[in-house]
């Protein structure tokens, strides 16, 4: 938790250093900072809550950026310096995030710390230099490259910080995370960071109207991210419930599809997978059972592991039948599919959900010492059964306290509750 | 392959001759070629990437030509792009052809009201906001160039009447073709600008994130739906029921929906409701729903359970909401003997009512392995003849009307490929 506290510290640092400096000089050009911090708020009213998304509030970080990157307005030089900056978005910052703290909603804490320091960063390499001339040699096209340099380096920074963050609250392996939010940085951090330059580019050449007539095409961006974000969460509760279609038919305990695919993520994530890699397991390990659906007789109490080989390859490819069914990305079919090959054959995921598998069947029903002796026999198995960096990473997955949990896919209750639990929100009988 | 009808290749020409026409006084304006092969090879470039990977155009750059070019430079723009990009279908040479000249004639069109309003000045000065009339203008005629030629190759090529081929096409198009003429606007000031068209690439950028993020969505949502038919094709088979119940049923809870006024919302939601109302059926062993003959007590309470089991896997998916009661309670009856809970009247979620009906109507009409399908009038009279005991007659008052006015014409679009899922959830194990 030290981590936390450091970059916490810091953003409250700076934020209270801005926050005096300006109350002592007094704002300057008050109609852009009014702008501005109109559009920041705007941004962050629209933030949605997903606390895995790499850039929760485009529009906002768009607009803080350009704030702090703005030297003139319609072409006259503009006056603001660095702690103006951070007091404007901190602010505006602020009001935008009262409805969600109000909702009780998201993390905000973090996301604030990430703005300031952010935001900070860019403004204090910008605008001192700005104000004492450097740049003035820097004509036309040139001020543009810069800015772009300038906004990659702040890219880079929001990205470490992001990393850090994560790390210190998830405890996931630092060099993955950052990996992920690198590579977050040419999507949809790219055109944050290129909105950012037009933004201030923009308004340099036209002055506050360029605001209003680039922002509508990025509010559309921000829906449309966030439309892709709600289908993408609906999507994967239907593949979850289809999953508990097992479980159902009495096929596998209950809740067993649900930790397979909560503590193969985990293991995925300790063995540097990417996001788009790590969705491909989850999905996998949430139907790796469901070939089990085709069977008249099933398997006692579910448990794969212990079938002769042909028994547990012939469940799988009847599984993968299933997943190209529905229509899921073929790679998670192929990882159901091959769920029961030797791993050398296997692609990573299949590997993982393998091991968890058998990990998870043969330490449910074992008592208190079951957890290291169901670790003890994967390890002792018929060299080629399970892949021995796996089953390493899952023993250091399990050593950690409680991690894994909490990043459970969905609400861990199985069917320990009972069938006729009314759904929340519904009164479902009188 | 399939032949084009000469009336079609007599329009492509037509609209051919029109665009070499517009192009005829090239030699006479003053025209900044580099700009124009800048612009040419990035709406070049920009046409590869996107339709190759999301299908589609891309207007900005096109919409920042008009901006910034003269009317005939401007009509050049789409041509490089046009043919270079590879054409997927046959015949090759008319879809280039064609796809050079539409935009081509939308772009010179575009350019022309912008030169005439003085919208070259305006962005040179940057002199906002009037240079949003003549670029709002010049997106306006754009918009409605494209829209009447495509209007008009429906009609020619398909012979669709031409007033169906125009309809709605120009108000789909408008907003986004709007929203990408501002990012063609702040392209043409930033490139008029000191910082010049490196500033301007930068536009593009947004604008391309933007594109694929709605690509990403559209596909997501696909595979979501395809997820959702291959449950319910499951569902279907193993039933052993005649194919399509499932979405017969959602079929009909809509006309009910939509009868009783409900809003667009509900009717979705009771759409799902009917199409997943059995989907508890995968927990119910598939010998004892296939069994031929009277099921004992036991073998009935067990079937009797997939209303819980349906709730059970589906209560996880919020976006279902009320349908979720309704899969619970359809089997519920309005004096209170039906199953799981016995609730009665009122207290039956209404959306669970409207289920029921539907449910029951399309038992009657399709054909089942212990009956014949029954006609639809003997059908709602035997509905009417249950309501207030068993359905609930608000729900059935409804049904009758709607089918009085519409007729009953389910269609079922889930029948491809079913045949894997009947290997896998119909218990046929290959031996």
């Amino acid at each position: 938790m030290t981590g936390l506290r450091l970059i916490h510290g810091a953003a409250a640092l700076t934020a209270a250093g801005s926050l005096a400096v300006t109350l002592g000089t007094g704002l300057t050009d008050r109609g852009i900072a009014l702008a501005f911090g109109v559009l920041i708020a705007v941004g962050e009213l629209n933030r949605w809550s997903d606390s895995q998304a790499r850039q929760a509030a485009p529009l906002a970080a768009a607009g803080s950026l350009a704030y702090a990157l703005l030297g003139a307005d319609a072409g006259r030089p503009t006056a603001h310096r660095a702690a103006q900056v951070v007091t404007v978005v901190l602010v505006a910052a602020v009001l935008g995030a009262v409805p969600h703290i109000w909702c009780g909603r998201t993390p905000t804490l973090d996301h604030l710390a990430r703005r300031v320091l952010t935001v900070g960063f860019a403004a204090v390499c910008f605008q001192p230099l700005y104000d004492q001339g450097l740049f003035t040699s820097w004509a036309g096209p040139g001020y543009a490259l810069l800015l772009i340099a300038l906004l990659t380096l702040t890219g880079l920074c929001d990205a470490v910080l992001a990393a850090a963050l994560a790390h210190a609250r998830t405890r996931w392996p630092f060099g993955p995370l950052l990996r992920e939010q690198l590579r977050g940085l040419l999507g949809i951090g790219s055109a944050v960071g290129a909105t950012g330059a037009v933004m201030a580019l923009a308004v340099a050449v036209v002055g506050l109207w360029a605001l209003p007539v680039f922002c509508l095409p990025l509010l559309l961006t921000q829906l449309s991210v966030r439309r892709y974000a709600a289908v993408r969460a609906t999507y994967r509760q239907t593949i979850a419930s289809l999953a508990r279609a097992t479980e159902i038919a009495g096929c596998t305990p209950a809740g067993h599809a649900r930790r397979v695919a909560a503590l193969g993520l985990a293991v995925g994530r300790d063995l540097g997978m990417a996001e788009g890699e790590l969705t491909v397991l989850e999905y996998a390990a949430l139907m790796h059972d469901i070939g089990q659906l085709s069977l008249v007789d099933p398997v006692p109490a579910g448990a794969t592991a212990g079938l002769p080989p042909e028994e547990q390859r012939r469940i799988a490819l009847l599984g993968g039948a299933v997943v190209r069914q529905t229509g899921v990305d073929a790679a998670v079919a192929v990882v159901v599919e091959r769920q029961a090959d030797p791993c050398r054959d296997q692609p990573l995921a299949a590997r993982i959900v393998r091991a968890v598998n058998a990990y998870e069947e043969k330490s449910r029903d074992a008592g208190p010492e079951g957890p290291l002796r169901a670790l003890e026999e994967l390890r002792l198995a018929a060299a080629g059964d399970y892949a021995p960096e796996v089953v390493e990473s899952l023993g250091r997955v399990l050593a950690r306290p409680r991690g894994w949990r909490e990043i459970a896919p969905a609400r861990d209750d199985g069917r320990r509750t009972a069938l006729s639990d009314p759904v929340r929100g519904w009164v479902t009988h009188g | 392959m399939e032949a084009v009808p000469a009336r079609a290749r007599g329009f492509v020409a037509a609209v051919a001759v029109l665009v070499l026409l517009c192009l005829l006084p090239l030699p006479t304006v003053r025209t900044p070629w580099w700009a124009l092969a800048l612009l040419c090879a990035l709406y070049a470039g920009c046409e590869y990437v996107v339709r190759r990977r999301f299908g589609g155009t891309f207007h900005p750059v096109l919409l920042a030509a008009a901006f910034l070019l003269p009317p005939p430079a401007a009509a050049l723009v789409p041509l490089p792009a046009a043919l270079l990009c590879p054409v997927e279908q046959r015949p090759a040479l008319l879809r280039r052809v064609w796809r050079a000249a539409q935009p081509a004639l939308a772009v010179w069109g575009a350019a022309t009201v912008h030169w005439t309003l003085g919208g070259r000045d305006a962005v040179v000065t940057s002199d906002f906001p009037y240079a949003l009339l003549p670029a709002g203008a010049a997106v306006l005629a754009f918009c409605l160039i494209l829209t009447a030629l495509d209007g008009g190759i429906l009609a020619v090529a398909e012979r669709v009447p031409l007033r169906r081929a125009w309809r709605g096409l120009l108000s789909h198009s408008l907003a986004p073709v709007a929203v990408q003429g501002l990012a063609g606007l702040m392209m043409a000031v930033l490139w008029r600008s000191p910082y010049g068209p490196v500033a301007a690439l930068l536009v593009l950028l947004p604008m391309y994130v933007s594109w694929w993020v709605f690509a990403q969505y559209h596909r997501e949502r696909a595979a979501h739906q395809a997820t959702i038919r291959a449950l319910v094709q499951a569902v279907d088979i193993k039933d052993g029921y005649t194919r399509g119940h499932s979405e017969r049923v959602g079929q009909a809870s809509v006309l009910i929906a939509r009868e009783l006024g409900m809003d667009d919302e509900r009717i979705e939601v009771l759409r799902f409701a009917g199409i997943l109302h059995d989907v508890g059926k995968l927990g119910v062993p598939t010998r004892l729903l296939r069994k031929e003959g009277p099921l004992t007590p036991e073998e009935r309470r067990v079937i009797e359970l997939h209303p819980e089991y349906g709730h059970e896997m589906v209560r996880g998916i919020s976006f279902l909401g009320e349908a979720r009661a309704a899969i619970l309670h359809h089997h519920e009856r309005l004096d209170g003997s039906g199953y799981p809970y016995g609730l009665a009247g009122e207290r039956i979620p209404e959306a669970a009512r409207v289920v029921a009906v539907a449910d029951a109507f399309d038992a009657m009409t399709s054909t089942r392995s212990y009956s014949r399908a029954r006609p639809v009038e003997t059908a709602l009279a035997e509905l009417e003849r249950c309501a207030g005991a068993q359905f609930d007659p608000r729900m059935v008052g409804a049904l009758v009307r709607a089918l009085r006015r519409h007729g009953w014409h389910p269609a079922v679009t889930a029948d491809e490929a079913h045949a894997p899922v009947r290997a896998v959830a119909g218990g046929g194990t290959p031996r």
